[in-house]
């Protein structure tokens, strides 16, 4: 007798009931959508109208998960970009060499004239009196240990002395610049408004950014294109002068109203200082932006002013001067204004990017992808279609050629579909076009475990004509084919998913959960109709 | 259909795939020199670039089209037609190579690019736009590679573990022709070469392995049961058990794709053309190349049954 213990039947019968349960409300996609998004609004007590009644438009008993739609099909903003983290070396390297530098020239009659020579990433230290390197060497392991900067490696080479980030220090800058750059991103993502923003560091040192909604390209692109790195700099010339050359610790950087200022390159204080900043009106009643320094960057800016009354200071917005007023009095609250030509929707922006933080790093763009809702929807309209189509044929065919058992197979291929659409939605994956693509060959696929447990009893029972034994032998003996093959084809999956990109990982996803989906659906469940019909018709013959 | 391949079949497979393996061998070699000469139209995924879909009146050719973007931009254009348009309107994919930059091209001259076709280009409306610098599609490259190769040793280990180390040649044997000629008939028919295609040979590799494993589990079942016989003979019995599950699934995995070749739409048309003919290609391959080779590489005779039954058992 084909037999299945109850308790076997029994957990086939859970499985294919749960996989309907978390299947169901991707049939009711926009309703549980728009219920789930109701119900995160009121969470975050930014309910809209109308919210209380949408979120109770979808019982709560029933499972409100839904397959995620990829950016390919719903439209959409996509940007991988590549944080430039080199550069935060080179602005540690500036920031001491400021440091050291001003120690050294206390004893300029001991260690003469002090310069820094041009490297690759790194400090090297040059100065006149060669005979007292050791001594400067000490002077500068005596600054950083005050300073308690213990991330620098020092040595004496060939006449000079090279200070270098040590591997760790490099690695923790690392860390720290990747973790601030996501979280910037992610704020300024946010204050833009924009609807489920998906922001994931990617490998080392990039950063994914995936927007649905095809409003807010520009802004999203704007948002990301600057830095925001405000610093004060000491003015050291005004200039009209463009190819002047400057010294090492100098900068030359162009200024908003076309000339040039020469700078010291070491900034008093930076960006990172500000507490808040927001839109306001210069003396002569224009748009600017006020700004607040907290205590540490307060009392750095307030020494420099007392020092530098009746000087100019410059602000420098990416690498750009804004403006560079003369310094009135000293300044102890760290309060400050900008001006700059800007409009008042300029001054406002700024204000944004400034309060969420300056980029540690500038952001490269690696890829950007657009797609509009309309060639989503086609692309979802026409995956539809096509696995709708590839269903029918497949199951016309199985049911043409083995008949009552065919329509077993259907029906397991029918709740296959369902158990893959639940696994998606249970693991929230993502559902791309490649994704769509990897149900329809699944469908063709999964009536292969099928073919070979009927061929196989085809075979057993021309051996030997008793119909509940060549069904018993033929499961049993389809068994190994049906897992070696299996296994295999699910090797290719995963090595697909853990090198492919993007959505090519949605194929691999779906690919695998039909794998599995189709081996327990093909092998059990076409397992628990047979034994049912078995025991309902009693058959004398195989029927094909 | 039912008769054509009754469980009796008797086709002399292996005096067959003599001739068949000269003949794949000659394809191998023409397909590898067709990719080292001819090369691949890679997509913008494997050498970075800008692609940009539009919908354009029908009365636009697609070289007016080329015309307007070549003015603005620097990297060489090239216009394709795509179907799949409203009624009165076309599709079109524009591509501009990157010329070896790093970076995806410049929001700025994305928007240049848009507005002159808005302005210059009769109804013409951006539907989707994508740019990859050569930071990202060298290293897409490099894993594309990287995931053939280790798929094709991954797979042969678990062959040789599952069955002797002969079969484990013979399917990468197998395998490698079918990747061969996938990258083959894309250098020959110039189709566009990109990460979507990839994930179709590695699907071609896990379902040609599936076919010759199922023909594989055969021989190995008959190898064990008669001793005596030439192991061509039983080789060539168990391709023709086998046969009838061999055509039923690749006729269902075949139907399955068609409908997505022919319904799809344009977005997926690279990829279920390669697995139709990768279907094709496996299928013929775990039948006159995987079995019949095995004969070649000197294979045991079943003196050591490895685990044949080790799962057939478990749900007996």
């Amino acid at each position: 007798m084909v037999n299945l213990p109850r308790w076997q039947r029994f957990l086939i019968v859970i499985i294919m009931a749960f996989g309907v349960f978390f299947a169901f409300p991707n049939s009711q996609y926009s309703k549980v959508e728009k219920a789930n998004d109701a119900i995160a609004r009121i969470e975050i007590d930014k309910a809209e109208a109308g919210d209380e009644t949408l979120s109770t438009t979808w019982p709560s008993w029933l499972s409100n998960r839904l397959v995620n739609l990829g950016l390919d099909l719903r439209g959409g903003v996509h940007v991988l970009v590549q944080v430039e983290k080199d550069q935060v070396y080179n602005e540690r390297y500036d920031e001491f060499w400021g440091t050291i530098r001003d120690a050294l020239r206390d004893n300029r009659d001991r260690f003469g004239s002090v310069r820094r020579e041009a490297t690759d990433a790194a400090i090297r230290v040059k100065i006149a009196n060669a005979s007292e390197l050791q001594g400067a060497l000490e002077k500068i392991q005596e600054t950083a240990s005050d300073l308690g900067a213990t991330e620098y490696s020092f040595a004496i080479n060939d006449g000079g002395i090279d200070i270098h980030l040590t591997d760790a220090a490099k690695s923790q800058i690392d860390e720290l610049t990747m973790a601030r750059s996501l979280e910037i991103v992610r704020r300024r993502i946010d204050a833009a408004g924009t609807k489920e923003p998906t922001i994931q560091r990617v490998g080392e040192d990039r950063v994914s950014i995936d927007v649905p909604g095809f409003g807010s390209v520009e802004e999203v692109m704007e948002l990301l294109g600057k830095t925001a790195k405000l610093t004060l700099h000491e003015v050291l010339e005004l200039t009209n002068d463009q190819t002047m050359r400057v010294g090492f610790d100098e900068l030359l950087l162009p200024s908003v109203d076309g000339s040039y200022y020469r700078l010291d390159k070491a900034a008093v204080v930076s960006g990172d200082s500000i507490v808040d900043a927001s839109l306001g009106y210069d003396q002569n009643g224009l748009p600017a932006v006020n700004f607040r320094l907290n205590t540490e960057g307060a009392k750095k800016f307030g020494d420099f002013t007392s020092t530098h009354i009746n000087e100019p200071f410059a602000i420098v917005l990416d690498e750009e001067v804004l403006s560079a007023p003369n310094i009135q009095s000293y300044i102890p609250g760290g309060q400050a204004i900008i001006s700059g030509n800007f409009s008042v929707e300029e001054a406002t922006n700024l204000a944004v990017l400034l309060r969420s933080g300056a980029l540690p790093a500038p952001l490269t763009v690696l890829e950007q992808s657009v797609v509009g809702p309309d060639l989503g929807q086609d692309s979802v309209d026409a995956g539809r279609m096509a696995a709708m189509i590839a269903l029918a044929l497949v199951a016309l065919y199985m049911l043409w050629v083995y008949r009552a058992f065919g329509v077993f197979a259907n029906i397991s291929l029918f709740f296959n579909m369902i158990l893959i659409v639940a696994g998606l939605s249970i693991i929230g994956s993502t559902l791309t076009l490649p994704g769509i693509a990897g149900i329809v060959l699944t469908i063709g696929m999964a009536v292969d475990a099928n073919v070979l447990i009927f061929e196989r009893i085809r075979e057993e029972y021309a051996a030997k004509p008793v119909l509940i034994r060549a069904i018993d032998q033929g499961f049993a003996r389809a068994l190994s084919s049906i897992l070696d093959g299996n296994v295999t084809t699910l090797i290719a999956a995963a090595v697909l998913y853990f090198f492919g990109a993007g959505p090519v990982r949605g194929f691999a996803i779906t690919l695998m959960i039909g794998i599995v989906t189709s081996v327990f659906t093909a092998v059990y469940g076409t397992r628990l109709l047979m034994v049912l019909y078995l025991d309902w018709r009693k058959p004398k013959d195989l029927g094909y | 259909m039912q008769k054509l391949f009754s469980t009796k079949t008797q086709i002399p497979f292996m005096s067959m795939a003599k001739w068949c393996v000269r003949v794949s061998a000659i394809l191998v070699i023409v397909s590898i020199a067709l990719f080292l000469i001819k090369g691949l139209n890679y997509g913008i995924d494997f050498r970075g670039g800008t692609e940009i879909k539009i919908e354009v009146s029908e009365t636009i050719s697609v070289a007016d089209v080329r015309e307007q973007v070549s003015n603005i931009v620097a990297g060489e254009v090239s216009v394709i037609t795509e179907s799949g348009a409203d009624a009165g309107k076309q599709g079109m994919k524009i591509r501009i190579a990157a010329d070896g930059a790093e970076a995806a091209m410049s929001e700025d001259a994305i928007t240049a690019v848009k507005s002159e076709l808005t302005n210059k280009i009769e109804g013409s409306e951006v539907r989707g736009v994508t740019s990859i610098g050569g930071a990202v599609s060298s290293e897409l490259v490099q894993k594309g590679i990287m995931a053939i190769g280790l798929t094709l040793i991954a797979i042969g280990i678990y062959i040789w573990l599952r069955f002797e180390w002969q079969f484990s040649m013979g399917a990468i044997v197998a395998l490698f022709h079918d990747v061969s000629l996938t990258i083959g008939i894309f250098s020959l028919l110039g189709m566009t070469f990109d990460l979507s295609i990839v994930a179709a040979i590695l699907a071609i590799i896990g379902y040609s392995l599936n076919d010759t494993v199922v023909v594989y589990d055969r021989i190995r079942e008959k190898l064990s049961m008669s001793k005596s016989e030439d192991v061509d003979i039983v080789i060539n019995r168990g391709i023709n058990e086998t046969l009838r599950r061999t055509a039923m699934t690749s006729l269902t995995t075949l139907l399955a794709i068609a409908a997505l070749y022919v319904f799809g739409g344009s977005e997926l048309r690279g990829f279920s053309f390669a697995m139709l003919w990768g279907v094709c290609v496996g299928t013929y391959s775990s039948i006159f190349i995987a079995s019949p080779i095995l004969t070649y590489f000197g294979l045991d005779r079943g003196d050591k049954p490895k685990s044949t039954t080790k799962f057939a058992d478990i749900d007996a």
